[in-house]
């Protein structure tokens, strides 16, 4: 069969395999091998990769509907020149304007954090000119991120988009919820009381739909029948309502997320302290170290492996919000949590198809790019020392 | 009786250090019981009782009625049924396969060599690209991969062979795996529209099938570290007696996997049975799941606080308690992956 893999291996090369690898014989033969594999291969080539070349298809088209048919003319790439620079530019990057003295002092800390590196990595001589030139391309998209953050959020009359507001919820959301998690598991390992049962109770909120969690927090939130209300009456907040401010309305989301997902870390984490060897840490403690010096210097280095790989399902799971934002405010006040996936369902609810697959491209090629940064810079760095 | 907050060893913490974080653990347990405990009380209150203001204890502060239960399960009785069967089924069958087809793989992965060429993968994404661009243009879907077959096979079979660089194992399993980095809304559109052109719209198939997809990578991610921490010996000693590899995978491999498939499933089929924005896309009416059903409530008078408590309560009921009963094999099965990612 003429597919992608070996199409019959040359035998010399099969004959210098099987001598120098124990069992090769049943390990290359049989059609076993191509049974296992094929399954999966073509199952992902037919729902993952097909959609992938067809939404980037219709992101470039026009939904025209003619009489008796629908048809997609070609209209390159004007989706994506409206969502960056055109009409829908204040909706998906939000409304831009040239960032305050703080917004400055940030760029400027970013970018001269970047070339720090960059000139280090140079000088270092253990880079290769690719892997140059790549950090080159991932510190050049860390200073737009940062320059669309700042312009969008530390300037006088700036507003948030759809990407903004997406970039707060999965990194806000993450540093929440690892803050929280770490310091629940450095809670549960210690031996107290009922630590079996907390930790059973710890995971439930990751087995409840996200939109069940929706509602449960819209209830929780509601000012004036939620359990809360003599709380928000007491504080004289009984006619505010959470919704009607976007930064409020964006922290109801946050909350509702790390109510959700922080037992994800939590448990990853936990296991991570219990499978930890006790032995040097005692000894540590023995030996006149304080617990924040064994926490500082046995235990936060063991745990950082597993961190980055937390921090990397998060960063990948969180960019696909809609759930969350979209039962508990409709993504409004306005487009205020409006998250990428929400305005690309947005948009295809309205049948602009073209636009939402645009949408959708845009968020695949951030998360991409996000992940991939975070993967080479931070996490590959961290694995090696560990 | 022993103080439970009593000093166990010289690195233990203090008592008056550890009843602190018994407090704090206690307080966390508040922050995840007590939205649940809200959704049972709500679920027991009258509409009149909802909007009055909150009511803590049943009993105490309101009288309970089963109302909202009752117009869930009999007065509302098939439009709540089908949507739970289509939940039960959708989310069993779909993990199941996707666990099936992906230990598979994963086991292929970890056990075989492959050497996929470069050369023809390029050419099979090329060809792939061609037939969209030709069907996107208008040529009739058959046809145009009809004639993307073709070509790739007329190429494959030419100059395909000339291209020597190949990959190996692990390309192919960071292949699958990062196909989990895909948001779902970038394949939900296209494939609302294939499966529009065979005619499976609203049909529990589609959303298996794509459940499938979704979640086969997260099967694979963590079998493959599963089945690469077993010894491999017992599987050489019985290869060298003569065994196939399907006897191998049925009687050495299958039984000593239990715990990693166990926990892979569960996650597996918490992702598919909360899962909602692909049924959205891909259902409307007959093949509705629970999720869509929960959010349904808000349609028309508002939210309906009663009766979207029962069906939440409903909903999540079976996965808690599974997730309550097999929390060792989860915290395992995650454990395996992040370990190792």
């Amino acid at each position: 069969m003429a597919e992608p893999g070996p199409s019959g291996p040359a035998p010399r090369r099969n004959a210098a395999r099987r001598a120098t690898e124990t069992l090769g014989s049943w390990r290359s033969d049989g059609a076993a091998r191509w049974l296992f594999i094929w399954p999966a291969v073509l199952l992902i080539l037919v729902l993952s990769l097909f959609p992938l070349v067809a939404s980037l298809a219709l992101s470039v088209s026009k939904l025209v509907f003619n009489p008796g048919k629908v048809d997609l003319d070609f209209i390159g790439f004007f989706n994506y020149q409206q969502l960056l620079f055109g009409l829908e530019r204040s909706h998906f990057l939000g409304v831009l304007k040239s960032p305050n003295a703080i917004g400055w002092a940030i760029l400027l800390g970013v970018v001269a954090f970047t070339a720090l590196g960059l000139v280090r990595a140079a000088r270092s001589g253990t880079v290769r000119p690719v892997g140059l030139a790549l950090r080159l391309a991932g510190g050049v998209m860390l200073i737009g991120l940062v320059e669309l953050l700042v312009q969008t959020l530390a300037s006088d009359g700036g507003r948030p988009g759809s990407v903004v507001v997406t970039l707060i919820f999965v990194f806000a959301g993450i540093l929440i919820q690892l803050s929280l998690g770490l310091g629940l598991a450095l809670l549960a390992v210690q031996q107290v009381p009922w630590r079996r049962t907390f930790r059973i109770l710890f995971l439930i909120p990751l087995t409840i739909t996200p939109v069940g969690v929706g509602y449960m927090f819209l209830m929780m939130t509601d000012t004036s029948k939620g359990p809360f209300e003599p709380l928000w009456v007491a504080l004289g907040l009984r006619n505010f309502t959470w919704v009607t401010d976007p930064w409020l309305a964006r922290l109801a989301v946050i909350i509702g997320d790390t109510w959700q997902w922080t037992p994800f870390v939590f448990i990853v984490l936990l296991a991570a302290l219990e499978s930890l060897d006790q032995e040097v840490r005692e000894a540590a403690l023995v030996d006149g170290a304080s617990r924040w010096q064994s926490f500082r210097h046995i235990t936060m280095p063991a745990l950082l492996p597993v961190t980055t790989t937390i921090v990397l399902i998060r960063i990948i799971e969180g960019f696909k919000i809609i759930d969350m934002p979209n039962i508990l405010l409709g993504g409004g006040p306005g487009t205020a949590t409006q998250s990428m996936t929400l305005q690309a369902y947005i948009d295809w609810n309205t049948l602009n198809l073209g636009r939402s697959a645009a949408v959708a491209y845009l968020l695949l090629i951030l998360v991409s790019v996000v992940a991939t940064v975070y993967v080479s810079f931070v996490r590959r760095r961290v694995t090696d020392l560990a | 009786m022993t103080n439970p907050f009593r000093r166990r060893s010289a690195t233990d913490l203090s008592p008056r250090a550890k009843i602190g974080a018994f407090i704090l653990l206690l307080a966390w347990a508040f922050v995840v019981l007590f939205p649940i405990y809200w959704l049972f009380v709500t679920s027991f209150k009258t509409p009149y009782e909802v909007d009055k203001g909150p009511f803590y204890f049943p009993f105490i502060d309101f009288q309970p009625t089963l109302d909202a239960w009752k117009y869930i399960l009999l007065d509302l009785g098939n439009d709540t049924i089908r949507p739970y069967m289509n939940t039960v089924i959708v989310g069993l069958s779909s993990s199941v396969i996707a666990l099936i087809v992906g230990s598979l793989a994963a086991y292929a992965l970890v056990r075989f060599t492959y050497r996929p060429r470069v050369g023809i993968i390029g050419l099979f994404v090329g060809s792939l690209v061609l037939a969209t661009i030709a069907a996107v243009a208008g040529t009739p879907p058959p046809i145009a991969i009809a004639s993307g077959i073709a070509v790739f096979v007329i190429l494959a079979q030419t100059i395909g062979r000339r291209f020597v660089r190949s990959l190996g194992n692990s390309d192919i399993a960071f292949w699958l795996i990062s196909q989990r980095i895909l948001p779902p809304i970038a394949v939900a559109v296209p494939l609302y529209v294939l499966f529009q052109q065979v005619h499976l719209l609203d049909n529990i198939a589609a959303l298996i099938l794509t459940y499938v997809a979704t979640n086969l990578p997260i099967v694979v991610w963590l079998m493959r570290d599963y089945f690469a921490s077993l010894p491999r010996e017992l599987e050489e000693s019985a290869a060298v007696d003569g065994a196939s590899v399907y006897r191998i995978v049925r009687s050495i491999v299958l039984p000593i996997s239990v715990p990693g498939l166990v926990a892979t499933f569960l996650i597996v089929l918490i992702f598919a049975w909360n899962e909602f924005l692909i049924a959205l896309v891909l259902t409307s009416a007959h093949a509705q799941t629970m999720p869509l059903q929960v959010a349904a409530q808000n349609a028309t008078r508002g939210p309906q606080w009663w009766a979207m408590s029962v069906l939440i309560i409903i909903m999540i009921a079976p996965v808690v308690v599974m997730a309550v009963a097999l929390e060792r094999y989860i915290t395992r099965g995650i454990l395996v992956g992040a370990l190792k990612g």
